[in-house]
């Protein structure tokens, strides 16, 4: 069990072995950059299939199912079409920009993959400050999409930029929010360190993950909706909202460079899943001693996909929201909750050492006290009741 | 040798970028290359150990800061860019001035400063456990006060840039009087 737990890191080994010794080191990176572009590229080829198929199931229609067998060579038909479809550049267009811009946002993705432990041993560079790497990183998805929307000269595409720029930045808070708090438990900003920090069990058979503390929860609540509204996932999809603003800041872009911000932006979404799973869910442990035995990252495999298929379920069932609500919802509900869940976090780490009969139960109360409270008061009244209808200040 | 091969790229990489935020004539490429800039400065944190330091200024000078100068850029842009050579401005020499004073500000210090002395100094990488201790504990207060002001700066912020209702709006009801539906007026005249 211990071989097959630690195959992938073996075969890696063994491989870099083979080379001379002067190339190792280079080598050794190679394989793993390799190795992540071929699980992640192939991740996002089924996961488009696997969308269509689920999305048309919960609509009640069949889903594409004309390529292979039931449809599954859907993926490769689409990544032939997209290439040699004809690569079209408005003349207005700001050409250089026009063809860095998806570039810009597929790149830095990937470096994002670099710090994720998938399994024991498992990351790629292990560094001391790795959650504050990732967060870094996917910064610079802003500035590419501005670059799409801003070289395209067109309307649409400018106005879907500027959606996706706020939303974007608006976003962030909380999903930095959210994840402060563990931080705070783990004593670290290592993603290895963290996910040691959630090992073993509580009461003998509770698991220690950090989704199972109640500032876990409410934190990985608020990390979901941020998660979802960081990758332009459908219900915030407004920055590409086809009924309005035809495809945002991807109206001026087809052929290749689409599937690559396509390609983008599933692997935005597949790292900060994969760190959701890293921060929450306790990355690669097993949910129970007796299910130990199945290897690591088969572990992080079911998990990271159980929260993809959350992410597709969300979006069959989420009609999309309006930008003053979209904004709204981030800094008057979602910020505020992400805050009050510090303070919960807080106490919550602070009372540990309690060693009194239900000291547990009480930690949890105290938590709950705190927590319940302000999601029932932030979600119906401060944020103003139900939402009322849109007041127009030119448009009247 | 190596550090200094990869020193002298990412310094070439920065200074370009530098130059062409400078020199370009679209506004908006000025301020990609000045992202660029910072990029280029977060690399060169990075090669001295200071994982912390590079990160922070990546995450505020490129996630942040350049989104700032580029809606700047776009809320203020009056004519459409024209074409042709960036011409100096006629008061050059008032910029030229400030600049050499500000690098001036900045090396007499360091070049007065007796770590100049004895040779580089030895790995002095500081993790980010440290950072985080020192801030809590010896900078606190320095840290407290950073804060309520960035505070204090926002909440300044909101206030100029709220929009000011008009008082009869509050009195009517929520619809200004020109739009009360009359007979024969619609609200809503399109």
């Amino acid at each position: 069990m211990k071989t097959l737990d630690q195959i992938f890191v073996l075969t890696q080994h063994w491989l870099t072995g083979l080379a001379p010794a002067a190339l190792q080191p280079l080598v050794s990176m190679l394989l793993i950059i390799a190795a992540l572009m071929a699980v992640f590229g192939t991740c996002f080829a089924l996961t488009t299939i696997l969308e269509r198929k689920t999305l048309g199931r919960m609509q009640n229609r069949y889903g594409p199912n004309r390529v292979g067998p039931f449809g599954l060579l859907q993926p490769a038909a689409d990544g032939i079409k997209m290439l040699t479809k004809e690569d079209i550049v408005p003349e207005a267009a700001d050409k250089a920009l026009h063809f860095l811009a998806p570039l810009a946002l597929t790149a830095p993705v990937w470096l994002a993959f670099a710090v994720l432990p998938f399994g024991r041993n498992m990351s790629a560079i292990e560094l001391d400050a790795g959650i504050l790497f990732f967060f870094a990183i996917g910064s610079a998805s802003e500035l590419a999409v501005f670059m799409a929307g801003w070289s395209s000269q067109n309307k649409y595409s400018l106005l879907g930029a500027m959606r996706a720029i706020a939303q974007m930045i608006s976003y962030e808070v909380p999903l930095v929010l959210a994840s402060v708090p563990v931080l705070m438990a783990a004593g670290s900003l290592s993603l290895p360190e963290i996910v040691r920090a959630q090992s073993g069990y509580a009461l003998g058979w509770i698991p220690r993950w950090n989704v199972l503390t109640p500032w876990g929860a409410a934190g990985f609540g608020v990390f979901l909706v941020a998660a979802a509204a960081e990758s332009n996932r459908c219900p915030f999809d407004l920055p590409e909202g086809e009924s309005e603003l035809i495809a945002g800041f991807l109206t001026e872009y087809s052929g290749f460079k689409y599937a690559l911000f396509f390609l983008g932006e599933y692997l935005g979404l597949f790292a900060v899943t994969g760190l959701g799973v890293t921060l929450f869910l306790g990355g690669w442990h097993a949910p129970a001693t007796w299910l130990e035995w199945l290897p690591s990252w088969g572990w992080f495999g079911a998990k990271f996909s159980a929260l993809i298929f959350l992410f597709i379920w969300m979006r069959a069932t989420l009609p999309r929201l309006r930008l003053d609500q979209l904004l709204n919802f981030a800094w008057k509900f979602l910020v505020p909750l992400a805050l009050i869940d510090l303070v919960a976090a807080a106490a919550w780490l602070k009372s540990g050492g309690w060693q009194f009969a239900w000291a547990l139960e009480t930690r949890w109360l105290l938590c709950a006290t705190l927590l319940a409270p302000a999601y029932v008061c932030l979600g119906r009244h401060w944020r103003g009741g139900t939402p009322k209808p849109r007041r127009y200040h030119y448009a009247q | 040798m190596r550090n200094e091969i990869a020193f002298y790229l990412v310094a070439a990489f920065t200074v370009a970028f530098a130059i062409a935020a400078m020199t370009l004539r679209d506004l908006v490429h000025c301020a990609l290359c000045a992202a660029g800039a910072f990029a280029g400065l977060a690399m060169l944190y990075l090669q001295l150990d200071a994982e912390f330091v590079g990160f922070a200024q990546l995450l505020v000078y490129v996630g942040a800061i350049a989104v700032l100068i580029l809606f700047a850029v776009l809320l203020t842009r009056g004519d459409e860019v024209r074409p042709g050579r960036a011409a100096p401005a006629r008061s050059w020499w008032m910029g030229a001035g400030a600049a050499a004073l500000v690098l001036a500000a900045i090396a007499a210090p360091i070049l007065l400063s007796p770590s100049l002395e004895g040779g580089a100094p030895g790995a002095a990488s500081a993790p980010v456990r440290r950072i985080g201790e020192e801030l809590m504990t010896r900078y606190v207060l320095p840290l407290e006060l950073v804060g309520v002001l960035l505070t204090g700066a926002l909440l300044g912020a909101v206030v100029i840039a709220m929009r000011e209702e008009p008082r009869t709006e509050d009195k009517a009801g929520g619809i200004p009087p020109r739009f009360t539906p009359t007979p024969g007026n619609p609200a809503n005249p399109r």
